[in-house]
């Protein structure tokens, strides 16, 4: 037994410790609600942090893996979260199983989000570096505009759908409903998701994120982050590839916004503004760019972190922030890292290692 | 250009080394002619005119700044010429880009070797093989039969290649963790793995010590009759290019100044004077 887990390879143990990390917390959790140890306020975000964890490793398959920063994230949560709402309360007659109609509500959020991203993404990736920071950042805000401006309705003769206009001029018949009335976002939306769905979410996000990544075409995305001249000349299509991811990353984007809206009653565009896009970024880069573990581990513990603190009413932001440093500085810095074995070799007399570092300049 | 006349199209053009028993009736893999280009004034190839044979092993030669990286990029159209053909296999490549070149069978290395750093060697190769494997992303996202037919062949063939260089131990390092000379050595690996028809080395000797350059030699020589290709090589190390080269191009200032075998490109005065520059004449020392 132990022989064969020598013999796994690097990427399928790190594989099994992510999903192992994931199911433990789940089990834990549940033992935890179970035993009433849970209070009501962290409970509310158990559902948010799986959307985000969700968010945080879709949107490392574009920074980490793929190696191209995206601003605008939140933008393909949005489309997610609206086409998935739209279609949760347009389907409530057809589709009478809850647990179905929500799966069926994140495929399609996570379609809308995917073309979204398919769209933007043939611009957008033309660009490297910071100009495609910029160009993502930018689209995140066109999408918030647009779904500010949009409104949706439903009746007996399908989806009706307004631009710019109030929703009298959707022209419903008197038995519709009104689904986005514009800057008002959506009301009344039905509580479909629930913590298990969160986790069964994650597991399936985790499931395609590294599925891809050890195969034939996430190595190509690989190999685009690495060394892109390298990777053209060993005949890697650069855009199909960085197409791939971009668009993979946006659909698993607009799954979590399906959940994360289906979690709350209300949910209006603004809420998907260009700091929802930062704070996941903040998740990824704080978990380590390409290290999915690193990144559902910091969702977790910074969604939960200004819970914590509300003890420290108006200076709660001000130690979240500082905390955020502070664990910055300790997994990304090597000088910070190496600080303890300094601190160590300086308590010991090593005059002999003093010299030769002295005569080595 | 006059160089561009349609005349000089129609002359064929012998492969740097021509053996009759071998050549005789063949088709050159790779002929190119006239090919030139400008980077704004300054014209860095002016009309290079080459032929290689299917399994020839030939040297592009000259000094610091001749143009002969830039040949490569032209021929692997990272660079689009401003004028001339390249016909490789029979197949006019001047319209395709670089992905479709390697497609049609040209792979090369890097003067400044550009691996895959943070991957694995196996990654690395395995990246190579990557036209070589056929499934798509939903196939290795869900883990159909495919997958794993494939990913076995795609792990069989890393072992094979690795054992051309005996670095077959190295399968699980990291690429950028390797010395010098093994990074060297994967970067042809990977080469190798796009199953190329030639195979452009830029430096491969460089920074090797004279063992290590012994032991490259017996490798592309090993390289050329395994798998029946035709390899073009930029090196300074003389020893190397005059040991394996069966034809040597030379380069000067983007022109060729000398083309043929070994030893008749030795004994080249204008080779020995691009080189070594001219003798003084009258007082005055010029460089070449």
């Amino acid at each position: 037994m132990r022989n064969q887990m020598r013999k796994l390879q690097k990427p399928t143990r790190t594989a099994i410790f992510t999903y192992a990390l994931v199911i433990a917390a789940f089990v834990i959790v549940q033992i935890l609600v179970a035993g009433g140890n849970v209070n009501s306020t962290l409970a509310g975000q158990f559902v948010p942090i799986c959307a985000y964890v969700v968010m945080a490793i879709s949107l490392n398959l574009t920074v980490g893996i793929l190696g191209e920063l995206s601003l605008g994230h939140a933008g393909f949560m949005s489309v997610g979260a609206f086409s998935g709402v739209v279609a949760g309360m347009s389907l409530g007659g057809a589709i009478p199983s809850e647990p179905l109609r929500l799966t069926v509500s994140m495929i399609i959020g996570a379609a809308c989000a995917g073309v979204a991203g398919f769209l933007i993404g043939i611009p957008v990736l033309r660009l490297n570096g910071d100009y495609l920071a910029i160009v993502t950042l930018a689209f995140g805000e066109i999408i918030k505009n647009v779904i500010n401006c949009l409104t949706v309705g439903v009746d007996s003769g399908g989806l009706h759908f307004g631009f710019l206009s109030t929703a009298d001029a959707l022209n419903l018949e008197p038995s519709g409903t009104v689904i986005i009335n514009g800057p008002m976002g959506i009301s009344g939306i039905p509580k479909l998701a629930s913590f298990t769905a969160g986790f069964i979410l994650i597991l399936v996000t985790l499931f395609i994120v590294m599925n891809l990544v050890n195969s034939r075409s996430g190595r190509a995305i690989l190999a685009l982050r690495e060394n892109r001249i390298a990777a053209v000349s060993v005949g890697i299509f650069a855009t199909k590839y960085k197409l791939m991811a971009f668009v993979v990353s946006a659909a698993l984007a607009g799954a979590a916004g399906t959940l994360y809206a289906m979690n709350f009653s209300t949910i209006v565009a603004t809420k998907f503004g260009f700091n929802t896009s930062i704070l996941i970024l903040v998740f990824v880069v704080l978990g380590g760019l390409g290290n999915i573990a690193g990144s559902i581990i910091a969702a977790t513990l910074l969604t939960v972190l200004p819970e914590m603190l509300r003890g420290f009413s108006d200076f709660r932001m001000l130690i979240y922030a500082i905390v955020l440093i502070l664990v910055m500085l300790a997994t990304n810095s090597a000088r910070f890292r190496a600080l303890p074995g300094q601190l160590a070799s300086k308590l010991r007399p090593a005059r002999t290692s003093a010299k030769e570092g002295a005569t080595g300049e | 250009m006059n160089s561009d006349h349609p005349e000089t199209q129609l002359v064929p053009l012998p492969p740097l080394n021509f053996v009759p028993e071998r050549d005789a009736g063949q088709q050159p893999i790779l002929e190119v002619r006239n090919l030139g280009i400008d980077f704004g004034g300054l014209t860095a190839v002016d009309s290079l005119n080459l032929a290689i044979s299917p399994t020839e092993i030939s040297g592009l030669i000259g000094p610091n700044g001749a143009g002969k990286t830039t040949v490569f990029n032209l021929l692997t159209k990272v660079y689009q010429p401003t004028r001339g053909t390249i016909l490789f296999n029979g197949q006019d490549i001047i319209g395709m880009n670089t992905v479709r070149v390697n497609r049609a069978g040209i792979a090369r290395t890097f003067q400044n070797i550009r691996l895959f750093n943070n991957l694995t060697v196996e990654d690395n190769i395995k990246i190579g093989l990557h036209n070589q494997i056929k499934y798509g992303m939903f196939s290795g996202i869900l883990r159909l039969p495919d997958y794993w037919k494939q990913e076995k062949i795609a792990r069989e063939q890393v072992g094979e290649l690795l054992s051309i260089f005996n670095m077959g131990h190295l399968t699980q390092h990291i690429a950028g963790s390797l010395p010098y000379g093994a990074q060297r050595r994967l970067e042809i690996i990977r080469a190798l793995a796009t199953r190329p028809k030639l195979l452009l080395l830029d430096e491969p000797a460089a920074g090797m010590n004279p063992s290590e350059t012994a032991e490259l030699m017996e490798n592309i020589a090993k390289i050329r009759s395994t798998f029946q290709i035709a390899v073009l090589l930029i090196e300074h190390d003389m020893s190397l290019v005059m040991g394996i080269c069966e034809g040597i191009c030379v380069l000067n200032f983007g022109k060729v100044i000398a083309k043929g075998t070994p030893s008749a490109i030795q004994n080249n005065p204008e080779v020995v004077e691009a080189y070594l520059g001219r003798r003084k004449e009258g007082g005055h020392h010029v460089e070449g």
